[in-house]
């Protein structure tokens, strides 16, 4: 891949130098050239136009063939299938209807390229031919409308379910907290200015609710269980995006927002799966070839990387914006329940004071 | 060629206005000039200098993500003590990221192509003399220049320029505590924007009026040009929704300075509560958004405008629907106010509203779609001539649909939450708007180059200009949805943070190789541009054998535009090639075009538009 990029950049910076080099030839007109388009010219242009189409279309292909592998595996969470279905209708009418009006637009700019004496139709006006192209995306958008809202309805107002399990994720400067209700399935009370010492989220320590909650900095999930997340910021607007599980909402100072799903593939299954295995392996290998030039310059080489799901912050929000990331692991109902006893609760943390 | 044009009023030179004789000092001249020829030019050169460096802002950010691990001395040389041993500091790269865009925005694409086009067309268009008031224009012009150091200035401060991103989204922008570029960094891009929104104010008002009342005699509202039209319509978006951005940044500089809590509560920051109690930061988004939407359509309505005049008037053929052309450019219009949500899809607002706002939005996506069409048809048998801004024009209907397709994308707010914040917008954003406009602006200056400076451009530079940008926009862009697609943040300082997106990193520096290439063609442009101020050709009074009425208005600049009276128009400006009523020729024999100035000829029906 590198070898092919470095090809193509020599090819590109030669071509530059060709085109520099014909630039002083070309930035000295004779008499009644360098001006106005004459018919050498359109011929000229319009070949290079559909040259150019060729490049387009070229480069959309190479993008689909080749850089397509870098979409996210497939969703990770129940509603995040109806997702990746709608996503994948959307592309595939977007680029229906690039490739045709992008050949159209090239062809006929190439096909009616400008000659001396040539007469060009005077054609000002055809209701029926801008009924029609006024009628077709109506069309089409209605019914991407209709699906996206009914994807949108079910996503944002998921059914009340008294199993749902209640996580807060909690986020500053520049990492993430995440807090489980706890035996209770209840939040306690919390306030910025409650802030204090080892309590660190700011829980109100005189609400019983808060007494059983547990606040971790990896985040546990268990499998098929309706998950819903409380957001809520220490100083600046942050977003929790989780890719894999098709979802993001942003966390705001001052409110509390909420987004809820449900996690369908375990870590250990996407680990296994044949996406991830050889998106680790190609990295993998990335990695090895820069630790070597790394361990030549005197410095350290790099981890061998596994995969985890992640949380990762996306809305710009200081200086390590970056890297503002929280792991997460998704697992069966008994480990999350065994790992989740080895967790202190909020009152145990205060307790030990 | 254009003897009928002239001819058409030359016996009334005798009513000759006689202040255009008086010899205008230099000053006012070429400095406080109130002729709005000289204050376009003065637009388009300050608005080709801040995009100079607003792209090279570009490419520093683009170098240090293609290789984030390596050293580059030019870093230090610019960035001085944040790029000290030629490594950038995380923070200057959100610098970079807020002023690159906030240039761009407003700077060069709403200042320096709405500005200058506006300026040199509405009055030529129209048949006017100058703009409504003269003063206010240059006033306008000036604020925009102050606004323009005060911006370059902030970049000089010691803590750094304002680094919240170009929607400077509180509490990030309103804490110096949160990051240092919010401090008085922050308060001079507050005070620019505020001196540029008083400005762009002046500016709008200034042309609304004017195409209201000074249309010369016959220029009826549907015989306008599409160019006046954008302008026109622009204008009013503008003074709809510009002082919209001008409360949100006064509240903002409040909740800086006096204490005041608009959009600030419960803080915890530094290891100290703030005292902050009851604001929003979603209320500054909508604010915000309530500019920024139509901003995407003050920057790209004008550059469509220019693009129809062009495509028309080297095709050879009447625009195609140009009655559905103007009704799309209401259509947006109106739309551009009602769809600012769908950036706020995941903000925490009502997701209810999410839905109304993606109604709105894919709505838009209707008027778009016909524009695109009717571009295509309008080459559709035509007879093209390939001047360096036709090029441009068709340059960029290409990528106004590639970039307004994904726009079907992020504007359903399904779709929108898993590449929101990506480089999946990024990509979009600037095909659709950013490369749109740009070829916009290009294509008007390469068109109307010999209007401002009586000279040609060369049009060989041009073709070579246009492909190379061509080709590097495309190969910038269009990867750039891929790695959005795999769930890429934008505004990261380098990816290197997370494994996973380590085989991403050849993309990276493949767009950032293009991104080189098309800022190296960008030079030709620039030696192209100066040069025929200077050198050029001397330019003919109608070089493009074109309809409007600023190719009647002689080739010398005078102070009123036209000697004599001001030409009268008896038809609109898209006469290109109509035959005469047995169809053995054209209108007027021999010649292609019918200016708007030519009486209709024996047994020739005007089109009803």
């Amino acid at each position: 891949m590198t070898a092919f990029l470095i090809i193509i950049v020599l090819a590109l910076l030669a071509i530059t130098a060709w085109q520099i080099s014909k630039i002083y030839k070309l930035s000295r007109p004779s008499d009644d050239d360098g001006i106005i388009a004459n018919d050498k010219d359109n011929q000229k242009q319009a070949k290079i136009m559909l040259v150019f189409m060729v490049f387009l279309y070229g480069l959309m292909i190479y993008s689909f063939w080749n850089l397509s592998k870098f979409y996210l595996p497939e969703a990770a969470s129940e509603h995040g299938s109806s997702y990746d279905q709608l996503m994948f209708i959307s592309i595939a009418i977007i680029m229906i209807v690039q490739v045709v009006t992008q050949a159209l637009l090239h062809y006929f700019a190439y096909k009616y390229r400008g000659k001396k004496g040539k007469r060009a139709l005077f054609y000002a006006d055809n209701n029926t031919l801008e009924f029609v192209w006024t009628v077709i995306p109506v069309v089409v958008l209605a019914g991407l409308i209709i699906y996206g809202l009914v994807s949108w309805t079910q996503i944002m107002n998921p059914p009340d379910d008294e199993d749902t399990l209640v996580v807060e994720i909690y986020a500053y400067q520049f990492d993430w907290r995440a807090r489980y209700s706890g035996q209770d399935n209840v939040l306690g009370k919390a306030n910025v200015r409650f802030i204090e010492g080892v309590n660190q989220l700011g829980v109100d320590e005189t609400d019983e609710y808060g007494k059983d909650d547990v606040i971790v900095n990896e985040l546990h999930l268990p499998v098929d269980k309706p998950v819903i997340f409380k957001f809520r910021s220490q100083d600046v607007l942050h977003s929790a995006y989780f890719p894999f599980f098709r979802s993001q909402m942003n966390v705001v100072p001052g409110m509390i927002t909420e987004f809820s799903f449900t996690p369908t593939t375990t870590s250990k299954e996407i680990k296994n799966s044949e996406y991830m295995l050889e998106k680790v392996k190609r990295i993998n290998e990335i990695r090895s070839e820069r630790s070597k030039d790394l361990v030549a310059e005197g410095r350290s080489e790099l981890d061998e990387y596994e995969f985890d799901y992640y949380l990762l912050c996306n809305k710009i929000c200081g200086v390590t914006h970056y890297n503002m990331q929280m792991k997460i692991v998704v697992e069966e109902e008994e480990e999350f329940n065994k790992w989740m006893e080895e967790q202190q609760t909020f009152g145990e943390l205060l307790a030990k004071q | 060629m254009s003897a009928i044009a002239t001819t058409a009023h030359s016996d009334e030179h005798a009513e000759d206005h006689a202040h255009h004789h008086h010899e205008q000092p230099f000053i006012e001249k070429y400095i406080f000039s109130t002729d709005h020829k000289m204050i376009a030019k003065q637009y388009l050169i300050t608005g080709l200098i801040m995009g100079f460096i607003g792209i090279a802002m570009s490419l520093l950010m683009r170098l240090q993500l293609a290789w984030p691990d390596k050293e580059f001395w030019i870093f230090e040389a610019l960035l001085g003590k944040f790029g000290q041993d030629g490594v950038m500091d995380p923070g200057i790269y959100l610098a970079l990221v807020t002023i690159h865009g906030t240039i761009m925005v407003f700077f060069v694409l709403t200042a320096g192509l709405s500005g200058t086009f506006s300026n040199l067309l509405i009055p030529l268009q129209i048949g006017a003399r100058d703009m409504a008031s003269g003063f206010l224009n240059m006033l306008s012009y000036w604020l925009f220049f102050i606004s323009s150091v005060i911006m370059i200035s902030s970049l000089f401060v010691e803590a750094g320029p304002a680094s919240a991103g170009w929607t400077v989204y509180p509490p990030l922008s309103a804490l110096p505590q949160a990051i240092g570029g919010s401090g008085l960094g922050m308060t001079l891009w507050l005070v620019s924007m505020t001196i540029f929104i008083a400005s762009s104010l002046l500016g709008s008002l200034n042309y609304i009026v004017t195409v209201l009342n000074l249309r010369t005699k016959g220029m009826s509202m549907t015989r306008l040009p599409l160019t006046v039209w954008a302008f026109f319509v622009t204008a009013i978006i503008g003074v709809v929704s510009f002082p919209v951005l001008l409360s949100a940044g006064l509240l903002l500089l409040m909740d800086r300075s006096f204490g005041t809590s608009f959009f600030l509560s419960d803080i915890y920051i530094q290891g100290e509560v703030l005292a902050h109690q009851g604001g929003s930061p979603v209320l500054y988004e909508h604010l915000f958004w309530f500019l920024g939407h139509p901003e995407v359509y003050i920057v790209l309505l004008p550059a469509l405008g220019i693009t129809s005049e062009v495509i028309a008037t080297n095709a050879r053929k009447p625009i195609f629907g140009y009655r559905a052309m103007v009704a799309s450019i209401l259509a947006i219009a109106f739309l551009s106010t009602v769809v600012w949500g769908h950036h706020m899809f995941v903000s925490g607002m009502n997701p209810f509203l999410g839905s109304v706002f993606t109604f709105t939005t894919l709505l838009i996506a209707i008027p778009s779609a016909v524009k695109a069409f009717n571009y295509i048809t309008t080459l559709w048998k035509g007879n093209l001539q390939f001047n360096p801004a036709m090029l441009f024009s068709i340059g960029l209907v290409s990528t106004f649909i590639t970039g307004g397709l994904t726009g079907i994308i992020l504007g359903d707010s399904t779709l929108d939450i898993n590449v929101h914040d990506t480089y999946f917008v990024v990509a979009h954003f600037h095909l659709v708007m950013g490369i749109s406009a740009l070829y916009g602006l290009f294509a008007g200056v390469y068109h109307w180059f010999p209007k401002m400076f009586g000279r040609m451009m060369n049009k060989n530079l041009g073709y070579i200009h246009f492909w190379i940008t061509a080709v590097g926009a495309y190969g910038v862009f269009f990867p750039m949805h891929f790695i959005g697609m795999a769930g890429l943040p934008r505004r990261y300082y380098t990816n290197t943070a997370f494994p996973y997106f380590d085989d991403l990193a050849d993309t990276n520096v493949l767009i950032s190789v293009f991104a080189f290439i098309t800022a190296a063609a960008q030079i030709v442009f620039i030696y192209n541009f100066i040069s025929s101020i200077f050198y050029g050709k001397r330019a003919t009074q109608n070089p493009w054998n074109s309809n409007t009425l600023e190719w009647t208005a002689p080739v010398e600049h005078i102070h009123g535009n036209w000697y004599g009276k001001l030409p009268t128009v008896y038809r609109w400006s898209y006469d290109y090639s109509k035959l005469n009523s047995d169809e053995s020729d054209y209108v007027i024999a021999g010649q292609d075009f019918v200016p708007q100035n030519v009486p209709l000829q024996e047994g020739e029906e005007e089109l009803n538009h």
